[in-house]
């Protein structure tokens, strides 16, 4: 298991790498000079030529990139053009309250896709069966940013029961994360149904019904584990789409995470900021990558680690 | 050319797909005839009837600045139309040589491609999208090229896959047995053959385009003011929400039945062209 664990992780340096030169040649890619990028507008010929000294930005690319992942080693990412304060130090918080946003919204999505999916499988071509497919498909087509202000219209505006923004409380989450989270609740349905009505087909679920388990033991116990096995694959697929869909859905609730402030960063052109949260982003994605492998080996024997 | 007949049959039977159809097509007749369907000059401004509710002069009510707002959306579908075409040609022309040569190729080229596709796929197009943005800078041009780059490697790995799976049958070596050169074995038989899963692809991605250029016009980074394109719209109308609800709710809606009728057309589509996909 152990061993597992070390051969996905060792294989996910390389996309890791793929992910900091990703980064590095953005602000590389921008017509002018990189330090004069990376210093802002409005900083003095003095700060420039510190910044060029202090990453290399005069030498050649592979030495600037060497510059470059050094000081990520270091938890380096520069500093904001727009506070001068460290862009490390920025980060930490609003990453904790876009990670908070996203795994309220993968709970509800899950709670919500999981319940959803076995009820329309055990009811097939009920008005339930019919609710779900209909979910999956305006979760895909709905505009996140629209689901929130319809649901600020509803429950804020209409009904003043929960605040339209901000951040402090419990009740500033449920909001946004239901925003957030009925988008993916549709998807993990279909999949929790097809994947549950392919359970129920199979041998083993016949035995346990031969051997007179009611039928609540047989869906429950015996067919909802296996059946789960592949909505972990859609549960990983979602949580990424939805650290994605928390830019949207940040702004609208004006929630204090990584995805409104990289907006702000680039109004504001804070290069320095921009790069930090594009590189934070990309490592989520792997990171969840990568817990999506491991744990998809836990749970199914068949999957042998290459 | 009768597999294609069958296909058409088949999907004369496929009522989500129908439907999308349908919708798909209604879409695109709002765009071509904008100029004779909106009841009003998309950008005519008339300060003294801001804001005012959906009524028979104006059915969707109309926005902070007085505007017609069912003429902006009208005319939104021109924009979105036009974004849907130039995202998907660039990721058609950046994704299929990329991916038809790296199937084609083998070899390490392939596999030293295919790891980079994976790591791209795996981030959310929006993301994708705004890290070209923060090159090119803010625009709907510039949305339209990101939207289609962010695109490119999903179009890489549906073609390698296709083109792994045609290369294997049996007519592509008997091209091969009577001394056909590679160009011509991968344009004449291996591309044509490629076909279905690039267009059910592609009408998904339209969706997806336009998804993404409303979240791009929202934020601020995509189709600036007056460009009536529908998240830019949103993103004023946003503001207002609290006194005037139906310049949000409108545009939105439209928004979320194109989508909803091009996902259906595209899932139509899967379903009758190429059966061994499954859903998605």
């Amino acid at each position: 298991m152990l061993r597992l664990c070390l051969t996905r992780c060792l294989a996910g340096i390389p996309a890791l790498l793929l992910v900091t030169v990703l980064v590095f040649t953005v602000v590389r890619l921008i017509p002018g000079d990189p330090a004069r990028i990376l210093a802002g507008d409005f900083a003095t010929e003095q700060a420039v030529a510190e910044l060029r000294q202090r990453w290399q930005l005069d030498r050649p690319l592979p030495v600037q990139y060497a510059a470059y992942v050094a000081g990520l080693a270091r938890g380096d990412l520069g500093r904001s053009t727009a506070t001068s304060l460290p862009v490390t130090g920025e980060l930490g918080e609003r990453f904790l309250r876009t990670l908070l946003l996203a795994g309220a919204a993968i709970l509800v999505a899950t709670g919500v896709g999981v319940t959803l999916g076995i009820l329309s499988a055990t009811h097939r071509a009920s008005l339930l069966d019919f609710a779900a497919t209909a979910l999956a498909l305006a979760g895909v087509s709905t505009p996140i940013f629209w689901s929130g202000l319809i649901l600020i219209l509803l429950f804020s505006v209409e009904l003043p029961w929960l605040p339209a923004g901000g951040t402090g409380s419990f009740a500033h989450l449920i909001l946004p994360a239901v925003s957030l989270g009925l988008f993916g609740a549709g998807v993990i349905a279909r999949q929790t149904r097809s994947s549950m009505l392919e359970t129920l087909g199979e041998d083993f679920v016949r035995t346990a019904r031969a051997k007179g388990l009611t039928e609540r033991l047989v869906v429950y116990k015996h067919a909802l584990k296996n059946a789960l096995i592949p909505v972990v694959t859609v549960l990983a697929d979602q949580f990424g789409r939805m650290l994605g869909g928390a830019i949207l859905t940040e702004t609208v609730f004006s929630w204090p995470g990584m995805g409104r402030y990289l907006i702000e960063a680039i109004a504001m052109r804070d290069y320095p900021v921009i790069q930090g949260i594009i590189l934070v982003f990309a490592t989520s994605f792997l990171a969840v990558n990568l817990l999506l492998d491991i744990s998809y080996a836990l749970l199914d024997p068949r999957v042998q680690p290459e | 050319m009768s597999a294609w007949r069958v296909g058409l049959r088949r999907f004369g039977r496929h009522r989500g797909g129908m439907a999308g159809g349908v919708i798909a097509a209604l879409f695109v007749a709002t765009a071509l005839l904008a100029p004779w369907l909106a009841p009003h000059d998309p950008e005519a401004m008339q300060l003294g009837v801001s804001l005012a509710s959906p009524s028979r002069a104006h059915p969707f009510g109309t926005d902070s600045l007085g505007r017609d707002v069912l003429s902006q959306t009208i005319y939104g579908a021109r924009v979105s139309l036009t974004i849907g075409f130039v995202s998907v040609g660039l990721a058609l022309l950046g994704g299929v040589p990329l991916g038809a040569l790296s199937g084609y190729a083998g070899g390490w080229l392939d596999r030293v491609a295919m790891r980079g596709v994976d790591v791209l796929v795996s981030f959310p197009t929006i993301l994708l999208a705004i890290i070209v943005i923060t090159i090119f800078g803010p625009g709907l041009v510039n949305a339209m090229i990101a939207i289609g780059i962010a695109q490119i490697p999903l179009y890489a790995r549906l073609v390698r896959g296709a083109v792994l799976r045609v290369k294997a049958l049996d007519y592509v070596a008997a091209a091969r047995a009577v001394g056909s050169r590679d160009g011509r074995i991968l344009w004449q038989h291996v591309l044509p053959n490629c076909l279905a899963p690039v267009l059910v692809q592609s009408t998904l991605f339209f969706a997806t385009a336009i998804l993404s250029a409303a979240y791009l016009g929202f934020l601020g980074l995509g189709a600036q003011p007056p460009t009536p394109e529908w998240g830019t719209m949103l993103s004023k109308a946003r503001d207002f929400l609290r006194v005037a609800p139906h310049v949000s709710v409108f545009p939105g809606l439209t928004i979320m039945l194109t989508v909803l009728g091009l996902n259906l057309l595209g899932d139509g589509l899967r379903d009758v062209l190429d059966p061994r996909a499954g859903p998605a």
